[in-house]
C-alpha cells in the first residue's frame, strides 16, 4: 500500500496510506461542522484536499493568478533580536524592508517583544519613532501588531486587578464579573491610547491579534476598543482571533444584542465586522494529539462557514499551531505550502 | 515559514502589486478578486500579468510605483506611495502626513 508523508499536530513526520488520510480529513470536517452547526465538507471537497495533501514535491503552489494577500502577526519580531525566533542583530526598520524588497510580503508588521497593549503603553512614544522612520522608507502597508491580552490586567500575572478565577473559587460569580467587567475597561483604554499615538506616525493599520484569549470579557473590550479607534482615527484594522471558540470566563457579557460566550469564528467575525474591524483573522487552534489532515479539513470548514458569513477580507491565521499548521517552531514547508493552497483553493480566503 | 508562504501562495508584494490589492483590502474593505480587479483595471493588465514578477518590475519602474530592485532615481519609500495614493485613489496615512509636514495642498 502506498504511504504519504503526512504530519502529526507537533510536526513529526506520520506516514498515512489516502484511505487514512481520507478518513482524518472527514472526522476532522465532521468535528468542525457538528459542534459549530455548520455544514459539512462534501464528498468533493475532501477529495479535493485529498489531491492538494498527495501531490508530489516537497512543496507545492496555487495556480499562476491566484496569489493571496499575506497579512503577518509577529511581523518583524521574527527577524530581530528576539530569543524565540531568529534573533537576528537586525532593526525592526530593516526587517521591514527585508520583508518588502527581499521575501515580498504584500504587508509587513512591526511589534514589540513583550507583544501585549498594556506594556507597549509605557513605550509608545519609542515605538511611534520606529513607525515613523519605517514609514518614511517603505512601500508596502505597516502594521503594528499587539495583543489585547486582559490575562495581564489581573494580580495573578502583575495586573491591578483581583484574578476572576479566585472569585470564581469562592462561588462569587457577581465579583468575577464585576472585576472582569473593570479590567476590560482598563484594557480598551490602553488600546485606544496606543491606537491614537500611533495614528499620528503615518502607521497603515493596527494589527489586534490573539484577541479574546482571556475569554469573552477579552473579546468585548477588544469590540469596543474597535468602535473607537474607527471613529477617532484613520488606522485599518486587522483583527486576529486567540481560538475557534470564545471562553465564557464571564458568559453574560453581549454586543450587538448577541453573547460574545461560545462563538464560533463565523460568528466572531460578525461581531468583528460590525465593531468596523477592516479585516478578520479567524483562527483556528491545532489539536496536536490528531494529526495534521485532520486540523487541515476541521479548519477548512470553518473558514468556509467565515467566508459565507462575513463581508469583509478574510485571512485565517494559518502560523505555529493554527489553521491546521502543527505546533512547532521550526515547521516543515511540506506541510505549510499543502495547507496553505488548501484553504486557499477550498475557502477563496482573501489572505492569510 | 515566510518564504514558504510567499512563494506558495503569496501574492508578491511590490513584486507584483501585492501591496496595491493589500491597501484596498484595508482601506475600503475590498474582497480579494474585487481588489485585484480594480488594480488590474487601473493599469490595464490582465489578472496573470498582475501576479507575474517580470512584467509587474517593468510597469512599477515605469509609473514609479517602488520596485523590488531599487534603480536609481526612480520613486522609493515614502515618494512611491505618494504615487500609489494618486493613481489608485487610496487614502495612505503617512503620505496624509507627509503633505501635512510640508504644508502642500496637492
Amino acid at each position: 500500500m502506498t504511504e504519504f508523508t503526512m504530519r502529526t499536530g507537533t510536526g513529526k513526520p506520520l506516514y498515512m496510506s489516502k484511505e487514512q488520510i481520507r478518513s482524518d480529513l472527514e472526522d476532522g470536517a465532521n468535528w468542525a461542522a457538528t459542534k459549530a452547526k455548520i455544514p459539512e465538507l462534501s464528498a468533493n471537497e475532501i477529495d479535493r484536499i485529498l489531491d492538494i495533501l498527495v501531490r508530489p514535491g516537497r512543496q507545492i503552489g496555487v495556480e499562476q493568478g491566484k496569489g493571496i494577500v499575506l497579512t503577518t502577526d509577529g511581523g518583524t519580531t521574527r527577524y530581530t533580536g528576539i530569543c524565540r525566533y531568529s534573533a537576528m542583530p537586525v532593526s525592526r526598520e530593516q526587517a521591514v524592508i527585508i520583508g518588502e524588497r527581499f521575501i515580498g510580503f504584500d504587508t509587513f508588521e512591526i511589534g514589540h517583544a513583550d507583544y501585549s497593549f498594556r506594556p507597549v503603553k509605557t513605550i509608545a512614544m519609542d515605538e511611534a519613532t520606529v513607525i515613523e522612520n519605517t514609514e518614511l522608507n517603505s512601500v508596502i502597508p505597516v502594521f503594528y501588531g499587539a495583543m489585547p491580552n486582559l490575562g495581564i490586567y489581573f494580580q495573578s500575572q502583575g495586573g491591578k486587578w483581583p484574578s476572576p478565577t479566585d472569585f470564581m473559587n469562592e462561588g462569587k460569580i457577581d465579583e468575577a464579573r464585576a472585576v472582569q467587567e473593570s479590567a476590560a475597561e482598563d484594557m480598551t483604554n490602553d488600546i485606544v491610547y496606543v491606537a491614537k499615538i500611533f495614528a499620528e506616525t503615518g502607521l497603515d493599520g493596527l494589527d489586534i491579534d490573539t484577541t479574546a484569549a482571556a475569554g469573552d470579557a477579552d473579546f468585548y473590550g477588544t469590540l469596543k476598543a474597535i468602535e473607537i479607534i474607527k471613529k477617532e482615527t484613520n488606522l485599518a484594522l486587522e483583527v486576529g482571533m486567540a481560538g475557534e471558540k470564545v471562553f465564557g470566563l464571564h458568559a453574560d457579557l453581549k454586543y450587538d444584542g448577541e453573547r460574545l460566550a461560545g462563538m464560533w469564528p463565523h460568528q466572531q467575525g460578525l461581531m468583528v465586522e460590525k465593531a468596523g474591524g477592516d479585516l478578520f483573522g479567524a483562527v483556528i487552534n491545532t489539536d496536536t494529539g490528531k494529526s495534521c489532515p485532520w486540523n487541515l479539513a476541521r479548519s477548512i470548514t470553518f473558514v468556509k462557514e467565515v467566508m459565507k458569513t462575513v463581508s469583509i477580507p478574510v485571512h485565517p491565521n494559518m502560523g505555529m499551531g493554527v489553521g491546521g499548521i502543527p505546533m512547532c517552531e521550526v515547521i516543515p514547508m511540506d506541510v505549510v505550502t499543502r495547507s496553505g493552497v488548501a484553504m486557499v483553493e477550498l475557502t477563496n480566503c482573501d489572505g492569510v | 515559514m515566510d518564504l514558504a508562504y510567499r512563494m506558495s501562495i503569496g501574492m508578491g508584494g511590490i513584486g507584483t502589486a501585492g501591496d496595491i490589492v493589500a491597501r484596498l483590502q484595508m482601506t475600503k474593505r475590498m474582497k480579494l478578486d474585487a481588489a485585484k480587479e480594480f488594480v488590474a483595471k487601473k493599469l490595464g493588465v490582465d489578472q496573470f500579468t498582475l501576479h507575474d514578477t517580470l512584467q509587474m518590475r517593468d510597469l512599477r519602474d515605469e509609473l514609479e510605483l517602488g520596485s523590488v530592485t531599487a534603480l536609481p532615481g526612480k520613486a522609493k519609500g515614502i515618494e512611491a506611495k505618494a504615487r500609489i495614493a494618486d493613481l489608485f485613489d487610496i487614502k495612505i496615512n503617512s503620505v496624509k502626513r507627509l503633505k501635512k509636514k510640508l504644508s502642500l495642498d496637492f
